[in-house]
């Protein structure tokens, strides 16, 4: 049974060290179990600190109204959509490797899934705030929701890519979440097996829903799993399909654009394996978890960024060369002057977006470089600029100077509120992210031992012996002894 | 007063191990009642003779229904209810319309599905089950065998023992929903290729 799955000794371990099943669950469930280090309350505090401002931020912009933000006449999303699009993309590097990664049978997502799952939510959360808050008068929000009301009823306008925004976002939200917490479900139960103090006994106990490893059970959660995997897979290329529609469907120049559906979802993954690498690459050190999100998990996410980097390139002139060629003078005006020119207001954003998302990731076909934290670190950190830059540049730059000249003349930078609420987001995200590392298995407990003797150091070497033996003793021993 | 019954429970380190076990249990006429394990060992509910699960068949049966509700109720709002005049344009706009019901779709799918495989499973918070061993959920592959007034408990103890099984115990538990029941899931032995 150990050998179901073959797997070649080409292929790197994607668990190093010589572990057996107790010892995943130690190595996975200790932090848990330990009392936070000195670096955690640092972090979780520096974090609580942002969301606070970022709660004052907001405070300030309902009180006394958009006004608090320095958006103007032609610059009405600013900002803040940027930042609501930049999270977004975010969340979507966790989608693709829970789902599609698992739909690709890609093994090496175990190490990860759990994490960037977590991460996901999270980014989501983060983004739903922006358009939000943006309504102004945000205790009407509920307007967006179809329900019956005494106003006709009069309905959303289930026409406007606005409102196809809401339901792709919270289909993503609860969608992301179900997936997320039906796969910790069996890892909370293991926690809970384990637990000696009154507190988490009855936590986990609470959280785990009564999970008991049953087989029937383990049976009915891999079709769960699957199936969740397969509707995610289009539910995540249809989000920022979506939220690209915001803009593609309009008619300004700068944003009239089909390529925006996949130039979108290329750039959303990009940005969030990028944020995949900042978070790993703290955590295994952080969490001791080298043996399980080795280099070898950090290379094939490299592999990931150089690939959607050079696809959000090929966008980028793509379009570049079709604004031109369409011979639209207005389009083209967006293009050259708004963007492409480097001494107009705007043309540095343009400049360092091209720079940090299309030339700095290629050096990521040096598989040196690749498997180099600190290289890998920075790179992340880069991406996510200038990923943060593509949006602003697509938003900013596209309406700054509209048809009207005379509205041209305002230089458009963020006020300290503006600056805030995006302070607060991260205030946000980090502080569930810091909880989340303490109180739940950050690793995939069970998906990990499920891949433990295919692809565990230990049994790789057992492996490279029965190699050597003949085929139809191996097939007959090991994997042909039972069930199909 | 509820009923006692009493389990044997054998546990296995090693799922190389379970599976023989697992055949030669259920062709020895005992009867298992579940193996609790860490992960889902592949093929263990094929050795174990459980039936499929139809969970994708629900998942898809509340895919359609998101399918329909968001078309139905955007075809009556605007064509009876209210219809708008954007800009023209046909009031059935039914390529406008592909988003929210992909989205609805998808989102009646999962929810639907996550709700079954809680209420088919018994899963929810602040339910409490029997577990015959607290580590079903690290390393042990956890066998239990139900004993019938026909069995002689000495016996199933050691057959396991033969089959390769460590800490071997009887557990007299209250039967209920709180053990699982799969009297309707499990078919009975036979022999068959890939056994």
């Amino acid at each position: 049974m150990s050998l179901l799955k073959y797997e070649s000794q080409q292929r790197e371990p994607l668990v190093d060290g010589n572990k057996d099943y107790h010892q995943v669950t130690e190595d996975i469930i200790r932090p848990i179990e330990m009392k936070p280090s000195k670096l955690w309350y640092i972090g979780f505090f520096i974090s609580v600190g942002l969301l606070l401002f970022g709660v004052y931020s907001v405070y300030r912009e309902v009180t006394y109204g958009i006004g608090q933000w320095n958006v103007n006449k032609t610059i009405g999303w600013g900002w803040d959509i940027t930042n609501f699009v930049w999270w977004v993309g975010i969340g979507h590097a966790g989608t693709l490797i829970s789902a599609i990664l698992l739909l690709f049978r890609q093994g090496w997502r175990t190490g990860v899934n759990r994490a960037a799952e977590a991460m996901t939510i999270f980014a989501v959360m983060c983004a739903g705030q922006f358009p939000i808050w943006h309504m102004g008068r945000v205790w009407m929000a509920f307007f967006v929701l179809p329900y019956p009301n005494s106003r006709g009823p009069l309905w959303v306008n289930f026409n406007s890519p606005l409102l196809w925004d809401v339901f792709a976002i919270s289909t993503y939200f609860t969608v992301s979440l179900l997936f997320w917490y039906s796969g910790l479900l069996p890892d909370l139960a293991t926690v809970r097996d384990r637990a000696k103090t009154k507190f988490r006994k009855m936590f986990y106990g609470v959280a785990s829903f009564g999970w008991t490893g049953s087989t029937k059970h383990w049976q009915r959660h891999e079709s769960l799993s699957l199936v969740l995997a397969g509707l995610s897979t289009p539910l995540v290329l249809s989000v920022h399909t979506i939220v690209s529609f915001d803009f593609a469907t309009s008619i300004v120049p700068g944003w009239h654009t089909t390529i925006f559906p996949p130039y979108f979802v290329a750039g959303a993954i990009f940005s969030g394996f990028a944020m995949v690498q900042t978070l790993m690459i703290v955590v295994r050190k952080v969490l001791n978890l080298q043996d399980y999100i080795t280099i070898g998990h950090i290379e094939a996410m490299n592999k990931v960024i150089v690939l959607t980097g050079s696809i959000v390139g090929c966008a980028y002139l793509t379009e570049l060369f079709i604004a031109w060629y369409g011979q639209n003078p207005y389009e083209w005006y967006a293009f050259k002057e708004n963007r492409a020119n480097l001494f107009s207001p705007y043309g540095w954003s343009y400049w360092l977006m091209m720079f940090c998302n299309v030339v700095s990731p290629q050096l990521f076909w040096s598989r040196k470089l690749r498997r180099n934290i600190t290289v890998t670190f920075f790179m992340s950190i880069i991406v996510n600029i200038g990923m943060w830059f593509e949006r602003f540049v697509i938003i900013v730059t596209s309406v700054y100077r509209d048809y009207l000249p005379s509205s041209w003349s305002t230089y458009y930078s963020p006020s300290i509120w503006e600056i805030g609420f995006y302070l607060g987001t991260f205030g946000l995200f980090f502080t569930c992210f810091f909880l989340f590392a303490k109180y739940f298995p950050v690793i995939a407990v069970a998906e990990i031992k499920a891949v433990l003797k295919t692809s565990g150091e230990n049994y790789k070497v057992k492996m490279s012996d029965l190699e050597k033996a003949d085929a139809e003793k191996f097939y007959q021993e090991e994997v042909g002894h039972g069930h199909h | 007063m509820e009923e006692l019954k009493s389990f044997v429970v054998g546990s296995f380190t090693d799922e190389k191990v379970l599976f023989p076990a697992v055949k030669n249990v259920r062709k020895a006429g005992y009867k298992i009642h579940d193996v609790y394990t860490p992960f889902p060992v592949h093929g263990l509910d094929h050795a174990m003779g459980i039936r499929e699960t139809s969970l994708h068949t629900a998942g898809f049966i509340y895919a359609i229904t998101g399918t329909t509700t968001a078309l139905t109720f955007m075809s009556w709002v605007f064509t009876k209810d209210w219809p708008l005049n954007i800009g023209g344009k046909p009031n059935f706009a039914l390529p406008a319309w592909i988003p929210i019901t992909f989205e609805l779709t998808v989102l009646f799918s999962a929810v639907g599905m996550v709700l079954t495989f809680c209420y088919l499973c018994n899963l929810a918070p602040f339910v409490k089950k029997h577990h015959f061993h607290p580590r079903a959920t690290d390393d042990l592959f956890v066998m239990v065998i139900e004993c019938t007034e026909k069995t002689n408990d000495a016996e199933v103890q050691s057959f396991l023992q033969t089959a390769g099984a460590q800490e071997i115990n009887i557990q007299e538990v209250e039967t209920g929903w709180w053990i699982g029941r799969y009297d309707r899931e499990q078919k009975l032995y036979k022999e068959e290729p890939g056994y």
